[in-house]
């Protein structure tokens, strides 16, 4: 069926642009997600949850032409298994074992393997139906996970990890090499699970934002807007015109200054350390001058609900429009020694490839899968104020090597510095911030936000009495760690450090 | 090669001196006299992200930057515990990392310094304790030095390392300063 048969049927929704949200019987569940794949849509996130009388539900999002779908299926049968979506979205098969690892509630897929739990807490134990429990009152289980095995005349196994050699997040590796080559490679996370999503049910719905933007530090940014977003379309609050332009500014600079440290890391990883160290010369730059105009270095705690904490100081706008011109001067000059540089463009081309056709297949999203030709872009594709009154040149290549995504990370860098330049050239006067009464309980709200990594969603829905019932947030490295599994086959295993730093996937935003 | 030589010589020398040490930080003195006679300033750090959100990170991540040039300064961020010195723990400690972490610090030869970092290092911070997280730092690992801040600036994390590295009677003022 097209999707406006789904679409005309459903209500809007509550928060970001244009979704619209619709409840389905489990039969349509799975026929829902075969017309999206086949209109050529994207699932977004797939999450548990419970309707207000505590009727568990499932949902989804899902992303298309049209725009976005919240869906909704609520199980009348816990015990019952609910349909699978793996075999129509790839992507799903994580998604659905961390359901079953929080709620019980399992699919029909046939992956049952846990993925969030380890070992540290029974599967008796549901984090997100049963009542919050101190860490010492649960038992820890044996944790004996069943990696795939591969066999055959020289294959050997490298387990690397949680602890990892450099500065970076913990997770456990398992490579199949013969030699040096990767036959496979899996991928064992939720190391850094930390209960945030049933955290969450034990905050205030006016206060969550802060943990919201502590979900991946790298984007609290996106978090926090996205968190906001959903909470202030519940509140039916109207941010000011300044608010909406001021978060833009903290968004690009959350992106100027990710994209400054990558490049400068991919260097590092491809045996440039000069590159690191101009790279990391210019972050530092941009964080300084960020904690003049703002206050801060990282903007935290800087979005809030109603608007945003903090305004540009006095000196603040100068400054950040000088500094920001002189980032991408220099990141225009570093580019050409970057392209000319032999050793680099050899470690750079042809490593790490995730063709097209195969990116669309596994639902690579945001940045990674724009440097492998998915040509989405929620700044461009459903803008949210004031994006629709600044037009965002969307970056595409279809390489999809380690060279496209340094490119794609080149021309962003560029194109959010002049966004920059142009939100402060056009920065409305006035209020940044407006008051967010409680919503009513029951009430729904979704944040939909391209953050530097890709979209992150948020979905908050309102307890009794200012409380939070249930709130998932969704980092956009669910959809792409499964990809890189297939970035590295063929490669060597001293190019993973340097495919895996290509992504720079969250393990926190993974891991919740 | 030209533009790359260039490019250096223009930007030239941009690292700046470190920060003071700062006793309020100090949360234990114990067994570490021996570590700073031997050592001076000549430190191998290992970091360890037992659960942060990734924000302290990126702070570490800075100190190598030649602004704060903390191998200017002697000290190296190394691969493996057993190279190292002190460890830097950040985040609330996961359930799913704390053997981890306990392995990480046994692994790790005496004499040896603990920091802990950021708010969650020091309190749990805003994720507490739960069903899968242990909270503070130091309620996993000893800890000498504990560094709050969400995240704490380079300085403060430098301030912190040397505070670890400096002795807490030394610099007190009434027996002198340090050598």
């Amino acid at each position: 069926m097209p999707l406006t048969h789904w679409f005309t049927r459903a209500t809007p929704q509550a928060g970001a642009v244009g979704v619209m949200s619709l409840a389905v019987p489990p039969e349509q569940w799975k026929a829902v997600a075969q017309d999206f794949a086949a209109a050529g849509g994207r699932l977004l996130a797939l999450w548990a949850s419970a309707d207000e009388g505590g009727t568990p539900a499932i949902r989804g999002a899902y992303l298309a032409e049209p725009g976005a779908l919240l869906l909704s299926m609520p199980i009348t049968r816990p015990e019952a298994l609910y349909p699978g979506l793996g075999d129509v979205f790839p992507a799903a098969v994580r998604m659905q074992r961390a359901i079953a690892d929080l709620t019980g509630l399992r699919s029909t897929d046939p992956d049952v393997r846990p993925w969030l739990r380890h070992a540290s807490w029974p599967q008796s134990y549901r984090p997100l139906i049963d009542a919050p429990q101190g860490a010492p009152t649960l038992r820890a289980t044996s944790d004996d996970y069943p990696f795939v095995r591969v066999e055959g005349d020289g294959v050997h196994e490298i387990a690397v990890g949680p602890v990892h050699a450099g500065i970076i997040e913990p997770g456990h590796f398992r490579f199949s090499v013969v030699g040096e080559k990767v036959l496979r490679l899996e991928e064992r996370l939720a190391y850094v699970h930390k209960g945030i999503e049933q955290r969450f049910t034990q905050l205030p719905i006016l206060d969550a934002h802060r943990l919201a933007a502590r979900v991946s530090g790298d984007s609290a940014v996106a978090f926090s807007w996205a968190y906001c977003q959903a909470l202030e379309g519940m509140a039916e609050v109207e941010i000011p015109p300044r608010a909406a332009w001021l978060r833009a500014l903290y968004l690009e600079l959350e992106r100027v200054a990710n994209h400054l440290g990558d490049l400068g890391a991919l260097g590092n990883d491809a045996g440039f350390a000069f590159g690191l160290m101009q790279f990391s010369r210019l972050k530092e730059a941009l964080l300084r001058v960020t904690h003049e105009a703002l206050g801060e270095r990282y903007l935290m705690d800087a979005i809030v609900p109603g608007g945003t904490r903090l305004d540009l100081t006095p000196t603040g706008l100068p400054s950040l429009c000088r500094c920001l011109g002189q980032i991408a001067d220099e990141a225009r000059r570093l580019r050409v020694i970057y392209d000319e540089h032999a050793g680099v463009r050899d470690r750079f081309s042809g490593a790490g490839v995730v063709a097209p056709e195969l990116a669309n297949r596994l639902g690579l999203t945001g940045l990674a899968g724009r440097a492998s030709g998915q040509a989405f872009d929620l700044r461009c594709d459903l803008p949210c104020e004031p994006y629709t009154q600044i037009s965002v040149q969307k970056i595409v290549r279809t390489d999809g090597d380690v060279a496209a995504r340094v490119a794609i990370r080149f021309d962003e860098l560029q194109e959010s510095c002049r966004l920059i330049q142009h939100i402060l050239a056009l920065l409305p006067v006035g209020a940044h911030r407006t008051q967010v009464l409680t919503p009513a309980a029951g009430t729904i709200g979704a944040g939909l936000i391209e953050g530097w990594r890709g979209p992150v969603w948020v979905a908050l829905e309102a307890g009794p009495g200012g409380a939070i019932r249930r709130c998932h947030p969704h980092d956009p490295s669910w959809q792409n760690w499964p990809v890189l599994e297939h970035a590295i086959i063929g490669n060597i295993v001293p190019d993973f450090p340097l495919i895996n730093k290509s992504f720079n996937l969250s393990y926190s935003g993974h891991d919740l | 090669m030209l533009k790359t030589l260039r490019q250096i010589a223009r930007v030239g020398i941009v690292s700046e001196p470190p920060p003071p040490s700062d006793e309020d930080m100090r949360i234990r003195e114990g067994l570490q006299q021996d570590i700073r006679t031997v050592l001076g300033r000549a430190l191998c750090i290992r970091h360890i992200d037992a659960g942060s959100c990734n924000g302290c990170e990126l702070e570490i991540h800075a100190l190598n930057n030649p602004l704060y040039n903390l191998e200017g300064l002697g000290i190296r961020l190394v691969a493996s515990p057993r190279h190292a010195d002190l460890l830097l723990v950040t985040g609330p400690v996961s359930r799913h990392m704390e053997v981890a972490l306990k392995r990480t610090y046994e692994a790790t030869p005496d004499p040896k310094l603990v920091v802990a970092l950021g708010d969650c290092g020091c309190t749990g911070g805003i994720f507490g304790e739960s069903y899968a997280s242990c909270g503070r730092v130091s309620n996993v690992i000893p800890v000498d030095v504990a560094v709050p801040g969400c995240p704490p600036s380079p300085r403060r994390i430098l301030a912190g390392i040397l505070t670890a590295l400096s002795s807490a009677s030394a610099s007190r003022p009434a027996r002198g300063g340090r050598r």
